[in-house]
């Protein structure tokens, strides 16, 4: 007898449709599951709501957890910031619509950074989300809540959004999958939006067949997003079982010395397996890639400062209660509804939008983009693939990096090049590492990147890879209260399968 | 002192007769209650992305057709931004440096740019001022906010406030006989605002310029651009200088003051806006606004000189107003082998007096005359059925009854005197009874015979052709 939360939203996808599974009980199974949050995943939950919406017999895809990014008409939507705090909206986003269509129950609404600014969900204002392997440390981010939530067995599966790393990099910290989708595969419509031209929304998942199965319900051109193409056919779930033919570049130009030993390791143990699945490794260069972190950190937050300006407190959200005029209103709202990291991130926006700076910054920095898109052409011409590790290190301490932006930017230095180009890349859980200063194991992630449109490539090798690699996607050691609840309080009910 | 010459461009916003805003559906509306036409896209609401209205595309690229602009192959959208409780968005999405159409040129005046943009929500401010500094509070009306509108930038072509605002009548009527807006300025579907400068005659450089906002009418952009220039030549002339501001014009007391330079000093922080692909008409776009150009005033005007030999004031009265131009256009169509000229005459000349003389305010096209009417006059004159005088009896008659000439000729027995025995008999007895004027004619005084002739239409009540007549005694005295 399995264990009805053992079973990826795919296995119980298929049960639920042959009718092996009750869709009411494993509902009814995940809310509970939910319910037992200890990790600060949850900023909302379904249940909250009182209903049985979850448990309903009608849908036979797996019930989901959704970054608290995505507006979800009369649920509340805060982007993990003060100054939605209370905000209901008025609408539902495309991709939480499409989940809806699809028969997915909304569990739900995750932590993040706020407004998704940050890689370790510290700047949430509601608390830091804690990681499931090792609650000292932090989860990743932005979207480490929904990483959290399926990795910690608070939800089968989840969606974030990716604007520098955000989906990629929390599901490394977490040892699950997460794939940021070619900009433009999933609607934006309804994303809470910090920089327009990078953020995409994508799966966070135990494993590659369940990212396929989630990337073919979101993915789609959306009126309603008129930068929105979908892709050209609807991803196949992957079966491939060796790399025969495939060619995986390893940028020359990778900052070995930044990558941490143990990191290290499970990513050269990595090369190896892929050249024992037929796959060859070549040696590639990605001569702009390094500068990419500079160019983000400017395109970036003058978005975010443009993005950002509507919460004035004009019109919904919290407005500051102020005895002066129009300014003052504004000014003392934002200054208390916006954490610092969003503060930093507005006026460096601003800056390099400004008159006179905006040639030397922003327009630069667009440059520097094209060259970093130029680059994975080139690239792409020699090889299928590009991989890298999908973070310098393993999950780091809580409040280790807060007083370093610099130092939390740097997280980004792997995922980041991608986001520029606007190309598909995977995190997949690699091995395991020691952390720096010892503790127990804790989860590496493998990136894969390939190019615009190339999602179906990715997911097959991606597949391929993970079958050999066989990463057992449970924390060892730390404890899994919220399953280890469930097996134990409702045994009967969760034997439908 | 050099005389100093006035130098003006104007910029106008044209909010375009879509059915929907610029970005989202909601529907257009005038006057209705406050926020009615919103959706969480036009009220900034997180997550929102705007989407391009396409109908607001063709519209601009029919104005940009109708101005003789270049169309842009591949324009874009940038985000401009600024606070201020009638930007939702804290931005307005507008065209920067690459607008959809650029250079092109309406009658003398040189067009610099059109583009594409959105309207900005409504603030009232409750108070005396009536303006934000000063009020107690400030309300937002989201109806207007997102509406399309096509800003039309001049070149600094202009040399008068008449000119001005003459040259503006004639881009409202070219735009509205578009049909993309219904350019009406009090109601702000239309919204000129000029930057004004003076410099002296002869000089190529460009002085100082102010931006004059506010005027709501023609009348108060004469009378606004006519202040600001005497104000600068006062200035100048006092050995000052111009400071660079925006200036609102009170249409009441005609005075002008400075915005505050809060509200007018921004760094709109440009970019290019992320949410929205760029613009690019088909093929099939283009050629329908081509295609879709009525003839305008221009065009006209030109046609009407060259292929119709109409004078200039002709052309310019008749072509100026679409619907008498068309009323001129049918009425010479039902005149047959009337000259064209003779039509024209009849339309501005006679017509419009005859309108004028019953007191009636309303146009040739909006008269119970009705185009086939007039022509079916045209030619009973031509013809020499009736006189020119007994022409313009009937004309007062249909002005007050409308309706057929040949019947009111008939009724009040104006035809003209076609039997020429008869007439010869008249004329006969005309210059009997008149002998001293028959004398000075014989003795070469062309002028007396005037007397001979009036004494015969006197006798006729008008029904004989003046050049018959004049045949007729000439042929009576031996010449």
């Amino acid at each position: 007898m399995v264990d009805m939360l053992d079973l990826t939203a795919l296995e119980a996808h298929r049960a639920m449709c042959a009718g092996d599974l009750s869709a009411a009980e494993y509902g009814r199974a995940w809310a509970e599951a939910a319910a037992g949050d200890e990790l600060n995943v949850y900023l909302w939950r379904e249940e909250d709501g009182g209903s049985e919406a979850i448990a309903v017999e009608r849908p036979c895809v797996a019930p989901i957890a959704v970054k608290d990014i995505f507006c979800t008409e009369g649920v509340p939507t805060t982007a993990g910031s003060r100054i939605l705090e209370g905000y209901r909206p008025p609408y539902t986003s495309t991709a939480v619509q499409r989940l809806i269509e699809a028969g997915a129950p909304i569990l739900g609404k995750t932590n993040m950074d706020e407004f998704a600014m940050g890689s370790s969900n510290e700047n949430s204002a509601y608390g830091p989300v804690l990681n499931p392997w090792d609650r000292s440390r932090v989860p990743g981010g932005s979207s480490g809540g929904s990483a959290a939530a399926v990795a910690g067995g608070l939800a089968p599966w989840a969606i974030g959004t990716d604007t520098g790393g955000s989906i990629r990099q929390p599901a490394a910290l977490c040892g699950i999958v997460g794939l940021k989708p070619t900009y433009g595969a999933i609607s934006r419509y309804g994303m809470i939006a910090f920089a327009s031209s990078l953020d995409q929304c994508g799966p966070l998942t135990r494993d590659v067949g369940d990212a396929a199965l989630l990337l073919a319900i979101l993915q789609g051109a959306d009126p309603c997003d008129s930068t929105s193409v979908g892709l050209a056919e609807a991803p196949r779930l992957p079966d491939r079982e060796d790399l025969q033919g495939l060619r995986f570049g390893v940028p020359a130009d990778l900052a070995r010395d930044a990558i941490v030993p143990g990191v290290r390791e499970v990513f050269e143990a990595t090369l190896a397996k892929i050249e024992q699945l037929g796959g060859e490794i070549a040696e590639i260069s990605l001569p702009h890639a390094e500068h990419g972190i500079s160019a983000y950190y400017v395109i970036a937050p003058a978005e975010a400062s443009s993005n950002l300006a509507r919460y004035d407190g004009v019109r919904y959200g919290v407005r500051a209660q102020t005895d002066g005029d129009l300014t003052e209103m504004y000014e003392t709202t934002r200054a208390q509804g916006f954490g610092a990291e969003v503060k930093r991130r507005i006026m460096l926006g601003t800056y390099a939008l400004s008159s006179g700076y905006y040639d030397a910054y922003y327009g630069q920095a667009q440059k520097v983009r094209t060259r970093i898109a130029e680059d994975f052409s080139t690239a792409f011409a020699a090889v299928d693939f590009v991989v890298t590790p999908t973070s310098p290190s393993v999950a780091f301490g809580l409040g280790e990096k807060t007083a370093d932006p610099l130092a939390m930017y740097l997280n980004d230095f792997f995922t980041v090049p991608m986001s520029l180009a606007g190309i598909p890349a995977i995190s997949i859980p690699a091995g395991l590492a020691e952390p720096a200063g010892g503790g127990p194991q804790l989860p590496v992630g493998f990136q894969i990147a390939a190019p615009a449109f190339g999602e179906q490539k990715l997911l097959d090798a991606a597949y391929a890879l993970e079958q050999a690699i066989g990463f057992e996607p449970r924390p060892s050691g730390a404890p899994f209260p919220a399953i280890d609840q469930i097996k134990r309080t409702g045994s009967e009910e969760v034997t439908g399968g | 002192m050099a005389e100093l010459e006035a130098v003006i461009g104007l910029e106008i916003h044209v909010q375009l007769a879509t059915r929907t805003k610029m970005f989202c559906g909601c529907e257009l509306s005038f006057g209705d209650e406050p926020n009615v036409h919103t959706c969480p896209i036009c009220l900034a609401h997180p997550g929102v992305l705007p989407v391009t209205n396409e109908q607001a595309v063709r519209f601009a690229l029919q104005i940009a057709a109708a101005l003789d602009c270049e169309v842009a192959p591949r324009s874009i959208f940038h985000r401009k931004n600024y606070f201020y409780p009638d930007s939702p968005k804290a931005y307005q999405i507008s065209q920067y440096d690459i607008p959809i159409a650029g250079a092109g040129r309406l009658g003398d005046i040189r067009i610099h740019r059109a583009h594409l943009e959105e309207d900005a929500a409504k603030t009232i401010h409750v108070g005396d001022s009536g303006r934000i500094h000063g009020s107690s509070a400030s309300l937002v009306d989201f109806n207007r906010g997102g509406t399309p509108l096509v800003e039309i930038v001049t070149e600094p072509d202009l040399r008068s406030a008449a000119e001005a605002a003459s040259w503006a009548r004639l881009l409202r009527e070219t735009v509205r006989q578009l049909g993309v807006s219904d350019v009406n300025m009090e109601e702000g579907s239309l919204r000129v605002d000029g930057n004004i400068s003076v410099r002296p005659v002869g000089s190529e450089e460009l002085g100082t310029k102010t931006e004059l906002k506010n005027m709501n009418s023609f009348r108060f952009l004469e009378r606004g651009i006519e202040a600001e220039l005497a104000r600068q030549r006062e200035l100048i002339e006092a050995g000052g200088t111009v400071a660079q501001e925006t200036l609102h014009f009170n249409p009441s007391d005609g005075s002008l003051t400075p915005l505050r330079s809060k509200e007018e000093a921004h760094d709109y922080r440009y970019f290019p806006e992320p949410d929205l692909v760029p613009l690019v008409p088909s093929e099939e776009m283009l050629r329908e606004a081509r295609e879709s150009l009525p003839e305008l005033p221009a065009a006209r005007i030109e046609r009407y000189r060259e292929q119709l030999g109409l004078s200039d004031d002709a052309a310019a009265l008749l072509a100026g107003d679409p619907e008498t131009a068309d009323y001129f256009e049918q009425t010479l169509k039902g005149a047959g082998e009337v000259e064209p000229r003779v039509v024209a005459n009849w339309v501005i000349g006679e017509l419009a007096a005859a309108l004028r003389a019953d007191g009636d305010e309303a146009s040739a096209a909006e008269s119970k005359v009705e185009p086939a009417a007039l022509a079916a006059l045209v030619i009973l004159v031509q013809e020499k059925k009736i006189s020119h005088g007994s022409g313009k009896t009937v004309l007062a008659a249909m002005v007050t009854e409308g309706g057929d000439p040949v019947s009111i000729v008939d009724r009040e027995g104006l035809a003209q005197i076609s039997d020429s025995g008869e007439l010869e008999a008249i004329v006969a007895a005309a210059v009997d009874s008149n002998p001293e004027a028959a004398e000075q004619i014989r003795s070469g005084n062309q002028k007396a015979i005037g007397a001979i002739v009036g004494a015969v239409m006197k006798e006729t009540k008008g029904r004989a052709d003046g050049g018959e007549v004049n045949r007729l005694i000439r042929q009576k005295l031996g010449f």
